[in-house]
């Protein structure tokens, strides 16, 4: 494979309530996802199944029809439950305390960036539908993963993978990748240690990633506590004898398109070395837990990690070992006819290397840690600030708000200092319509198209509730390349109501 | 970051040449671009919110995943 594979993003974002400092997030999360649903979606509510397996009649979930009266009324077992798929196959819910964005399946990186995008305009759209509930809360999204007082929330990351590949192998050859990704792919933070009261006797300063500090274990299934570099969680969505769903945690909440689609990319095309055995370097680091944080509190980039064999390499030399790997997989693997993604980022990640190497500040326009950087070092050099300047942590965390009129941002784009790879009409049909080349197709066109019947679904099932049947359909979609446009797009044109598909379907 | 720019290179004589030849080009640039972050940083005062510190404190999450 290529940089192409099935893969999707999950965002947490940081929620808070003006004026309402200690309101509750779990109140706020839900009133973002229920305000959004009901302002959107058509006739009924399709719950999301949670049970995979079992008989239909012990699906769980309450009727999400039901508006948010008061909050106060609402039990946490109600709140917990806030989730709903939408029509361009993702799913918005509440996780923990914070409003959740799953994207739906895509095939590229570059899709991986569109429907992420598209994200953060559903977020907004439910922030402003929120302003209409009773007592018109004014809830402010941030798409962030800290509050630099000890709490972080995740960015998460998704690739299908070969079952066949021994773990060991993405173990081994995925964690120094994952220490040294952050050199590009870091959000920047303002602050040292968890609770940004310092780290290693420094008390403040400016570090690559917002979640570095908070990783603590090599290996787990944990992603609360004790965060590993690699999450062990095995729940493929998709047939287990075949495919692993490789679950990554480590990453930041970017906004800047270039750090997402870099991000996403290389690693798949990481991946696609190790399922093919490509890489026969040990690039094993001696201590990767402290790697990863010495690496985030260098914004020089010159700091260096030792290898298991002795070497010292900076992050981003780190880096080029797996470039050069890629290009030569590329190469042997594809030659010329590479797809035109994998030959972008081959070029983006050298480029962006290339001058990261430089000097940093040439990325400034692409990434999301320099462009941050240099907004606060044109603040400390104009205002004389120091590095615990409430008013750099306020740059920091106004960066990631995720408003257009507020967020740093979106100031920064439309000043034409951060380049985009997609315009704002192609995010905006991203909010409402699915991919075309994976099963996120035909949930999104069924949730579309036969609302009225779709009782419930999830990333394997679209589940009908048909006139004249007693008993819920299941329609499994176990197979994530199937429900494509190509295969069933025309069938759905075709069929006026959910009934007629059903039967087509299972004739 | 300046003071880091010139770490050794493959070739750094090379790097020199095109330093000076742009080094007039550069100057301009600079008072253009000092104009233009000035220009940003009013811009942005504009939008931060008002009270840094009070802000920033009160931006207190819940742990998540």
């Amino acid at each position: 494979m290529s940089v192409r594979r099935v893969m999707g993003t999950e965002i947490e974002y940081g929620i808070s309530v003006a004026g309402q400092p200690l309101a509750n997030p779990m109140v706020a999360s839900s009133q973002i996802v229920n305000a959004y649903a009901s302002s959107t979606l058509k006739a009924r509510r399709a719950r999301w199944d949670f049970e995979e397996e079992s008989p239909l009649r012990d699906a769980r979930g309450f009727d999400m029809s039901r508006q948010v009266a008061d909050p106060s009324q609402l039990t946490d077992e109600d709140l917990g439950l806030a989730n709903v798929i939408l029509t361009n196959g993702a799913r918005l819910y509440v996780d923990h305390a914070h409003p959740e964005f799953s994207t739906p399946e895509v095939t590229t990186p570059l899709d991986a960036v569109r429907w992420d995008k598209a994200g953060e305009q559903i977020m907004l759209d439910a922030t402003r539908a929120a302003q209409r509930l009773p007592g018109n809360p004014q809830i402010s999204l941030y798409k962030n993963n800290t509050d630099n007082k000890g709490a972080s929330y995740g960015a998460h990351e998704n690739y299908l993978m070969r079952r066949s590949t021994p773990f060991g192998d993405i173990v081994k050859h995925l964690t120094p990748f994952f220490v040294s990704r952050q050199v590009f792919a870091g959000a920047g933070r303002v602050g040292l240690g968890q609770d940004g009261r310092g780290h290693d006797g420094r008390k403040h300063g400016f570090q690559l990633s917002q979640r570095a500090d908070f990783f603590e274990v090599e290996v787990g299934l944990e992603t609360t506590l004790k965060r590993p570099i690699i999450n062990t969680r095995d729940e493929p969505h998709a047939d287990p004898e075949k495919y692993r769903r490789l679950h990554v945690i480590i990453g930041d909440a970017n906004l800047a398109e270039i750090s997402t689609y870099l991000k996403i990319g290389t690693t798949s095309l990481v991946l696609a070395m190790i399922e093919e055995k490509f890489i026969g370097r040990d690039l094993t680091l001696d201590g990767p837990v402290a790697a990863l944080r010495a690496v985030s509190h260098d914004p020089t980039l010159k700091h260096t990690v030792t290898l298991k064999d002795g070497r010292s390499l900076t992050g981003i030399q780190l880096q080029l070992e797996y470039l050069d790997l890629a290009k030569k997989y590329v190469e042997d693997r594809y030659g010329a006819d590479a797809d035109p993604q994998t030959k972008d980022v081959l070029e983006r990640w050298e480029s962006v290397l290339d001058r990261l190497e430089r000097d940093p500040m040439l990325c400034a326009a692409e990434l999301d840690w320099v462009a941050k950087l240099k907004l606060l070092q044109s603040y400390r050099d104009r205002d004389g600030l120091e590095w615990n300047d409430a008013k750099l942590h306020l740059i920091d965390l106004q960066y990631a708000d995720i408003r257009p009129e507020k967020g740093l941002y979106h100031r920064l784009v439309r000043a034409g200092r951060i380049e985009r790879l997609l315009d704002d009409a192609t995010i905006e049909s991203a909010m409402h319509e699915p991919p075309s080349d994976t099963r996120a197709y035909f949930r999104g066109r069924c949730l579309e198209k036969y609302s009225e019947n779709v009782a419930a679904a999830s990333w394997d099932s679209v589940i009908f509730d048909l006139p004249g049947r007693e008993s819920l359909q299941r329609v499994p979609t176990i197979d994530p390349m199937r429900g494509t446009r190509s295969s069933v797009g025309a069938l759905i044109d075709s069929c006026e109501t959910a009934s007629q598909l059903f039967d087509a379907l299972t004739r | 970051m300046a003071q880091e720019q010139k770490q050794p290179r493959k070739s750094e004589a090379d790097e020199d040449v095109v330093d000076a030849a742009e080094t007039s080009d550069v100057a301009e640039r600079k008072e253009a671009l000092d104009n233009d972050i000035d220009d940003i940083l009013d811009e942005i005062d504009d939008v931060l919110e008002t009270n840094a510190e009070d802000f920033v404190k009160s931006f207190i999450q819940k742990g998540g995943q």
